[in-house]
């Protein structure tokens, strides 16, 4: 009962923070009207850094863990977080010799009925007081449950699933804007800088793509016109691509992940489908790219994640590590680390004393300013769009 | 979908006594739900289709997109078709052996030297060759990998009598274990996207355009097809598959050697799935993944059962139905139904008749 009166009060600031967040970004939206915004921002002189002071003591044995896809589903989307979170941990124990952090990394293979084990495995563990991940909403939601029973703090540097925040999970931190911010700011962009009245919204059968297809849905009002559905893993598409073309779209949303979203604009385009593609933050990633082989070009991927490439000195560290470039949520993820060890360097020893630091915390970070609400949001959530050009996915604009 | 609303449902028994306050309370709380719910659940949406319009508008498009697509469901079940007919073994690890046929295609490919991401720019001539040689090479680790497949999972379980559930179970185990060395070795990422010919349309039938691409997969997956009919009916080692088949024992007495006509079957079995793991990664470039096997597999399986399994000309007809009956279902129900579509219609026929359309039995398709 209680928590389902939780539950519903947490309905009810979301819907208000909805409509809030919803006005806000229209503002915002105006004042862009009138050309391309700056790029990537560069990064902020106040910014909280992994390394701190220097001067972190905790105990030997000291924990935090990754848990997320790394071999799973749309693994490269997992990799990009688990390397920065290595980064940062790397930073901050060679810079505090009396606080060695270590890193447990729990692959939960990305989706919903595999997470349970790993997670599980990873709250047994009395080390571990704070979690980065989960990466994706349908797993999250999945072990939130158990993660909350625990109070064990997760913040989750990519679940964009509104619903995540409105449980009642007071561990439960989002180090990124939600897609009741993504979803409208979409719609906005297709609808102001697209021109485009008539909209075709294809959606996976994912919690993250149904959610952030309703969001955009609602958004786009009469000119989500059409309204298409793919499945987990599927690679043909000649019935959706008929709809499409049955409905000739001025422009085309997938709500989904990149494992599908290549297979599929490589098959709109082949059909002679030229219009528009917009994509959201889980198809932003190389590998969509590469495997939709030129198909790719000139699609757009929105993403509530912040440019890295003004963060020199991270991008640097990272590609001398890894030899790659940081990848979408790179830096939301070092940010989440960063604050789960500056909280273990200042003395929290238990998982509730670090839980109680995340909740009051107020600091810069590389991305933006990271001070959440009681449910678990952020005050400040940026969204951005980028472009396929080439064989690059390069920063357009903020949205 | 309905999960996140479930709170909020009627269904729920209703908690506790209903006070006054209680009772503002709750209509508020189910009011917030809808309020929350509302961007949350498909409410503009209905959870079912019937877009009988776009059915009939898309008739002949989604008709030839699903023969050509059916005729590489075909080409597998040829492979689930054929064992079953010889062992009465479902081999589950089928789907394993033709996505080990699409690495296969896809290594030559890289071997050559094409990059992926990249659109290759050589001469037709070129290209053929390239991918006849490659199909080659699919063909062959396909047919090997089966071999080595019944050599090391199947063939102890027969020395020892083993039961025919130790058989299933066996397949099961070898289809995840295979599938999880792929996934060791070449990691969970579809491998890069190398396609040497693009489709472009050929002519259209009633407004719907054929590409090049699906009159090659199509005429050579029919192609293959009539091969191993002819080889399974007119050839000696058929005359011996058709035996063991229909009793293994005599078939023995007569002279037959059931191992070597075991071996030859899974081998036929493995080459048509070799040669569909070509024309799978021509018409998807970004199939090459661990798992990407297993759902195609799975409907190959249904494409042999809905024709007859153990029924070679049934699992063709099976497999053409089934890719055109998907999209159809796909345009009328909407996309989530995919899926569904082809599991009901095998539940109907089934119904009605219980062997298939063609009915069962390799040995009786040509006594």
């Amino acid at each position: 009962m209680i928590r389902r009166r939780l539950a519903a009060a947490g309905a009810l600031v979301a819907a208000v923070a909805l409509v809030l967040s919803g006005c806000a970004n229209q503002g915002g939206g105006e004042q862009q009207g009138g050309g391309p915004a700056a790029g990537a921002p560069s990064q902020p002189t106040d910014a909280v850094l992994p390394a701190g002071n220097g001067q972190g003591r905790c105990a030997p044995g000291t924990s935090i863990a990754y848990t997320g896809t790394i071999a799973g589903q749309n693994a490269a989307l997992g990799i990009a977080i688990v390397n920065a979170v290595q980064l940062a941990v790397d930073q901050h124990n060679a810079a505090n010799p009396n606080c060695q952090v270590t890193l447990v990394r729990a692959d939960t293979g990305g989706t919903p009925d595999t997470a349970v084990g790993p997670v599980t495995a990873v709250i047994n563990n009395p080390q571990v007081l704070g979690i980065v991940g989960l990466p994706f909403s349908g797993e999250s939601r999945a072990v939130g449950p158990a993660l909350n029973a625990a109070g064990l703090v997760n913040i989750t540097p990519s679940a964009t699933n509104p619903a995540l925040s409105t449980n009642g999970w007071t561990n439960f931190f989002r180090g990124l804007g939600n897609d009741a911010v993504q979803g409208p700011a979409i719609a906005r962009y297709i609808q102001t800088r697209l021109n485009a009245q008539n909209v075709c919204v294809i959606k996976d059968d994912s919690d993250y793509g149904i959610g952030l297809a309703q969001q955009v849905t609602q958004a786009l009002g009469p000119a989500a016109s059409c309204q298409a559905d793919v499945r987990t893993n599927q690679r043909e598409f000649s019935a959706v691509i008929g709809q499409v073309q049955q409905a000739n779209p001025q422009a085309i949303f997938y709500s989904g992940y990149y494992q599908e979203a290549s297979p599929l604009v490589q098959q709109l385009r082949d059909a002679g489908v030229q219009t528009p593609f917009i994509g959201p933050d889980g198809v932003k990633d190389e590998q969509f790219v590469v495997n939709a082989a030129g198909a790719a070009n000139g699609a757009l991927l929105s993403c509530p994640c912040v440019p890295q490439e003004g963060f020199t000195d991270f991008t640097n560290a990272y590609r001398q590590a890894f030899g790659v470039a940081p990848q979408t949520y790179s830096a939301e993820g070092y940010d989440a680390t960063t604050i789960l060890l500056q909280g273990i360097d200042r003395g929290a020893a238990d998982r509730a004393a670090l839980l109680n630091f995340v909740r009051s915390y107020n600091g810069q970070g590389l991305t933006k300013r990271f001070q959440w609400s009681p449910t678990g949001e952020l005050t400040q959530t940026p969204v951005y769009m980028y472009r396929v050009d080439g064989n690059q996915i390069v920063t357009d604009s903020q949205i | 979908m309905t999960a996140w609303h479930h709170p909020a449902t009627p269904l729920e028994p209703p908690c506790a006594p209903a006070g006054a306050r209680r009772l503002g309370e709750r209509v508020i709380s189910s009011f917030a739900v809808l309020a929350h719910a509302a961007p949350l659940a498909a409410s503009t949406e209905p959870w079912i289709n019937f877009d009988v319009g776009l059915l009939i508008d898309r008739f002949w498009a989604n008709t030839i997109n699903g023969l050509a697509y059916g005729s590489i469901y075909a080409l597998v079940a040829l492979g689930y078709t054929l064992v079953y007919g010889v062992l009465q073994l479902i081999n589950f690890a089928h789907s394993e052996i033709f996505i080990l046929g699409v690495f296969g295609v896809y290594l030559t490919f890289l071997a050559f030297g094409f990059e992926p991401g990249a659109i290759p720019n050589l001469p037709l001539g070129f290209i053929i060759v390239d991918l006849i040689v490659a199909g080659l090479v699919g063909m062959a680790v396909s047919g090997l990998a089966a071999i080595l497949l019944e050599r090391t999972a199947y063939r102890p379980l027969r020395r020892r009598n083993a039961p025919r559930l130790a058989f299933l179970i066996t397949a099961i185990g070898a289809s995840f274990v295979l599938q999880q060395v792929i996934r060791i070795w070449r990691g969970s990422n579809p491998e890069g996207t190398i396609r040497l010919l693009p489709p472009s349309p050929v002519f259209t039938i009633f407004g719907a355009p054929v590409t090049n691409l699906q009159i090659i997969i199509f005429v050579a997956s029919l192609a293959m097809f009539f091969v191993a009919d002819t080889f399974v009916n007119r050839t000696r080692l058929g005359r011996g598959i058709r035996a063991v088949a229909q009793d293994p024992n005599t078939a023995t007495l007569m002279g037959v050697n059931r191992e070597r006509v075991i071996t030859i079957t899974f081998m036929v079995g493995g080459v048509l799935a070799g040669a569909a793991g070509l024309f799978y990664l021509m018409t998807i470039p970004q199939g090459a993944v661990y798992n990407g096997g297993f759902l195609l597999g799975i409907k190959a399986f249904t494409a042999a059962v809905l024709g007859g399994i153990g029924n070679l000309r049934g699992a063709l007809l099976g497999g053409l139905i089934l890719g055109v009956a998907e999209n159809y279902g796909q345009s009328l129900f909407g996309g989530d139904w995919r899926d569904i579509v082809a599991f009901v219609l095998l539940v109907v026929v089934l119904m009605f008749r219980p062997t298939g359309i063609l009915g069962e039995s390799l040995a009786r398709s040509r006594a």
